[in-house]
């Protein structure tokens, strides 16, 4: 077991050093740096050759390899360079933008991951045949909300409309409730989805007609029987989508005009700052392998079959 | 209510009157706006304590009307008319609610996939708890004694370990006593027995069976037994009602039947049975002909999981030779090797050791270009005719495949060859443009071995070639097997777990156990003298070896 967990944490840094490599290939490959777009543009009227000088000083003139290095060996050190729009270090933004973020993306899974259980139960209540139908029917629905739409819509509906949900100047929580609405929405779908086709498919064993055989009524059937072994898939795919969350959160800062990561990375791509680009992709790439390790060491948990494997490993 | 009084066997019933009566039953099944009648006028009686055997083929009906009697049609299925009575009531039309309680504590089930049907993320102890926790058990101590004395009488211990025990840490056989000690938990009076055994190894089958005949005697219950064998009906039925296309043929008496059948249908049926009373018609084969394959210290290992120093042996020092022209048996349970051997006479696996000679050539040393053209000369029969044709094909393009992978031949030759090899394995023009959805299990094995035979191969690698089919049509193909050998000189390798059939189509055998051939040589020898134990196990565990005279009156 432990063998294994330091197997899985390896492969997680090997996943995280690619991140970063990639991304640093590809910053560096773009066309023109950060520095040039800083100040070629701008009214300082500096000569080619000040331009130089600056390139120098921001360590921008030194050979591909070298700047890798050295940026690798920063980021080890947990020293993620300075924003060179603002001249703040990068660290800095983090800690200002990251936590607003975390929390909206955190919240909005669970609210998701609320939203797919209740459509995935309601799919399976007796009787009702109208509520299973439109339960099966919502994660299609909700799949092809685009979420700029959505915000916008909420914001009209619930704050200018209906006046429920103050956007200027709210209380904090206030100020979260549309956006994690809004961002839910769309990632319930594929969960829900998932669940659905799961527990559908759950229903089918030959260890439900068993289950039934020995006299359990369908709700007895679904609870003890059906529900934990549908949960490893979405438990799955939960993990891919938080991260997509943390893309889903970009769109929905700006249209709630929120604090956050996404405001950042917006403005770093728009000024091509290399640095704090850089620290983003390295960030995102964290939380996704995190995630997926934290529901790899879970899974075993949920199935047995698959603690076996692991100790085999 | 009170476990305990639900625990003490059942009232002492009027022995005249039926524990079942299902009369006239028809059920119809509903799907994509057409339905379908699949059970008609099926009538029977199940007196306390008897075995009734349903026997068919499938699409027969015979779980179809077992699924009706625990209430458990699937949601597109309906009892048209007639009537299933449980102690004189009538049960066919009652309630989900009524039915959920009389299940489990007056029915159970025994079903047929032991594998798959148990919960694999649920001890077997809470597994079993659960039929006594379902039907109002609240005391804990009570259960955990039930449950360990439940285990113990299947004959899996320790119990307390057991009860412990995930299923995917047991053997299929383990499993199924783990299934039937849920069925007689609280002593039911009927237990459905839905092809309880079809899914194990031979010499399994037999201990399940014994268990389940000993349970049954100990318990006074009776047995429903749903199975596509008559060998294992022979053995363990009282009487027998044989169906086909939802309609009863005969019934009667299981010694009268299987004596002397009434029917064409019984008759056709007993007759394409395999079993080592049938005679064998197989001529000897010319002593001159020169050998085929020659399988040589073949050796397979594996690295065992977890243990670097430790391996598995697949195959280990497996010797035979075939002669040209005939048919080698392999055989064994799961686990054996048969299957790892063949693998590598086909060159889809190559042995850690070992030579595998087809005409000279040795297997084992082909690579590239030269392995690719050497699978013109062995091909390969699966056992699954659903799973190994493209669906998305049509039977002409499947059969003529092959051809474009090595034959650079004209467009008309092609389709003559492939026209010629589909008339050959007995189908007809008209499945050319046809997909395999639209052919039935058998004539998707004829399919099969008409894509195999088309490259005009040497040797045919048959893997469990027939175990899948029905017998009437497990018997055409083996007839059709039989034919194409004659005519076209092939040379079989016939993989197979089922004896009686290597029997018939065989004219050497090794027998095979845990990677190791413990005995070989000729069919006839092999069979009627078995030099080995574990041959003489196998041979003894075969249904209806014990033959319709041998079984005692109840």
């Amino acid at each position: 077991m432990t063998r294994h967990l330091a197997q899985r944490i390896a492969q997680a840094l090997l996943v995280l050093l690619a991140a970063f490599t990639v991304a640093f290939v590809l910053l560096q490959a773009l066309p023109g740096d950060a520095v040039l777009i800083k100040f070629l543009g701008s009214e300082m009227g500096l000569t080619a050759d000040q331009i130089a000088e600056l390139r120098v000083a921001y360590g921008a003139d030194a050979p591909i390899w070298e700047q890798y290095l050295h940026t690798l060996g920063n980021f080890l050190r947990g020293d993620f360079g300075y924003s060179i729009r603002s001249g703040v270090p990068v660290s800095q933004l983090l800690t200002e933008n990251l936590p607003s973020t975390l929390r909206l993306s955190l919240l909005a899974l669970a609210a998701a991951c609320a939203v797919a259980v209740l459509l995935a139960l309601l799919s399976q209540v007796e009787g009702f045949g109208w509520v299973r139908a439109v339960a099966r029917s919502m994660p299609s629905f909700f799949v092809a909300v685009p979420v700029f739409w959505l915000g916008i819509m909420l914001i009209q509906v619930f704050s200018f409309q209906l006046g429920l949900v103050s956007v200027i100047a709210p209380e904090p929580w206030e100020e979260l409730i549309l956006p994690v609405f809004t961002l839910a929405v769309p990632i319930s779908a594929p969960l829900a989805q998932v669940l659905i086709r799961n527990i559908d498919a759950v229903f089918g064993e030959p260890f439900v007609a068993v289950a039934r055989a020995k006299g359990a009524r369908h709700q007895w059937v679904l609870w003890r029987h059906v529900v934990r072994n549908a949960m490893p898939p979405t438990l799955t795919m939960a993990g891919v989508l938080f991260g997509e969350l943390l893309g889903g959160a970009v769109v929905t800062e700006t249209v709630f005009g929120l604090g956050g990561l996404g405001g950042m990375t917006q403005q770093a791509v728009a000024n091509q700052d290399v640095a704090v680009l850089q620290a983003i992709v390295v960030l995102s790439a964290t939380a996704f392998v995190t995630i997926s390790l934290a529901v790899d060491l879970v899974m075993p948990l949920l199935d047995p079959r698959l603690s076996r494997a692991v100790s085999a490993v | 209510m009170d476990l305990a009084a639900r625990l003490s066997p059942a009232p002492a019933t009027n022995t005249s009157a039926p524990l079942l009566a299902v009369e006239d039953l028809a059920i119809r099944y509903v799907s994509g706006g057409t339905s379908r009648r699949v059970v008609e006028g099926v009538s029977f009686t199940v007196a306390p304590g008897e075995v009734l055997a349903l026997v068919g083929e499938s699409g027969s009906g015979k779980t179809t009307t077992a699924q009706a009697v625990l209430g458990l049609l699937p949601a597109n299925g309906a009892i048209e008319s007639g009537s299933i009575r449980l102690d004189g009531t009538d049960i066919a039309h009652w309630p989900e609610r009524k039915l959920a309680a009389l299940r489990g504590a007056r029915i159970s089930l025994i079903p047929q996939d032991p594998t798959t049907s148990l919960n694999p993320v649920r001890t077997i102890g809470s597994q079993i708890a659960e039929i006594l926790q379902i039907h109002g058990e609240r005391n804990r101590g009570r259960i955990r004694a039930r449950v360990l004395e439940l285990l113990t009488r299947v004959g899996l211990e320790p119990a307390e370990m057991r009860a412990q025990q995930y299923p995917h840490q047991l053997s299929g056989g383990m499993r199924q006593r783990v299934l039937i000690a849920i069925a007689v938990a609280l002593r039911p009076g009927l237990i459905v027995a839905d092809e309880p055994t079809s899914a194990l190894d031979v010499t399994v089958q037999r201990r399940v069976l014994d268990l389940l005949d000993d349970l049954r005697r100990e318990y006074g219950t009776a047995v429903l037994l749903v199975t596509h064998d008559l060998g294992v009906a022979a053995d363990r039925a009282d009487r027998v009602v044989v169906l086909r296309q939802g309609r009863i043929q005969e019934a009667g008496p299981v010694r009268e039947v299987l004596a002397a059948p009434k029917s064409e249908y019984a008759r056709q049926l007993l007759a394409d049975a395999p079993s080592l009373a049938t005679p064998r018609a197989r001529p000897i084969a010319p002593p001159t002909a020169g050998t085929m394959l020659k399988v040589a210290g073949l050796t397979q290992l594996y690295p065992m999981a977890g243990e670097r120093s430790r391996v598995f042996r697949a195959a280990d020092d497996v010797n035979f030779e075939v002669r040209a022209g005939t048919t080698h048996a392999l055989v064994g349970e799961s686990g054996s090797g048969k299957t790892t051997t063949a693998r590598c006479i086909a060159g889809f696996l190559r042995p850690t050791s070992g030579t595998v000679e087809v005409g000279g050539t040795d297997v084992a040393q082909l690579s590239g270009e030269q392995l690719r053209q050497f699978r013109r000369k062995v091909q390969l029969v699966f056992q699954n005719p659903f799973a190994s044709l493209d669906p998305r094909q049509t039977i002409g393009q499947i059969v003529e495949e092959p051809l474009w992978n090595f034959d650079a031949v004209s467009r008309i030759e092609r389709e003559n060859r492939v026209r010629g090899m589909i008339e050959r394995v007995g189908l007809p023009d008209s499945v050319l443009t046809r997909p395999p959805a639209a052919l039935s299990g058998g004539q998707r094995q004829r399919v099969a071995i008409a894509r195999a035979l088309v490259l005009k191969p040497r040797v045919v690698v048959l893997d469990e070639a027939v175990s899948a089919l029905d017998v009437t049509v497990q018997a055409r193909i083996l007839e059709l097997l039989d034919e194409l050998q004659r005519e076209l000189g092939l040379t079989y390798v016939f993989v197979s777990h089922d004896l009686a059939v290597v029997r018939l189509i065989a004219d050497t055998v090794s027998v095979m156990r845990s990677g190791q051939v413990v005995e070989s040589g000729p069919v006839e020898t092999v069979f009627h003298n078995p030099a080995n134990d574990y041959t003489r196990d196998l041979i003894a565990a075969i249904p209806g070896s014990a033959g319709a005279a041998g079984k005692a009156a109840p």
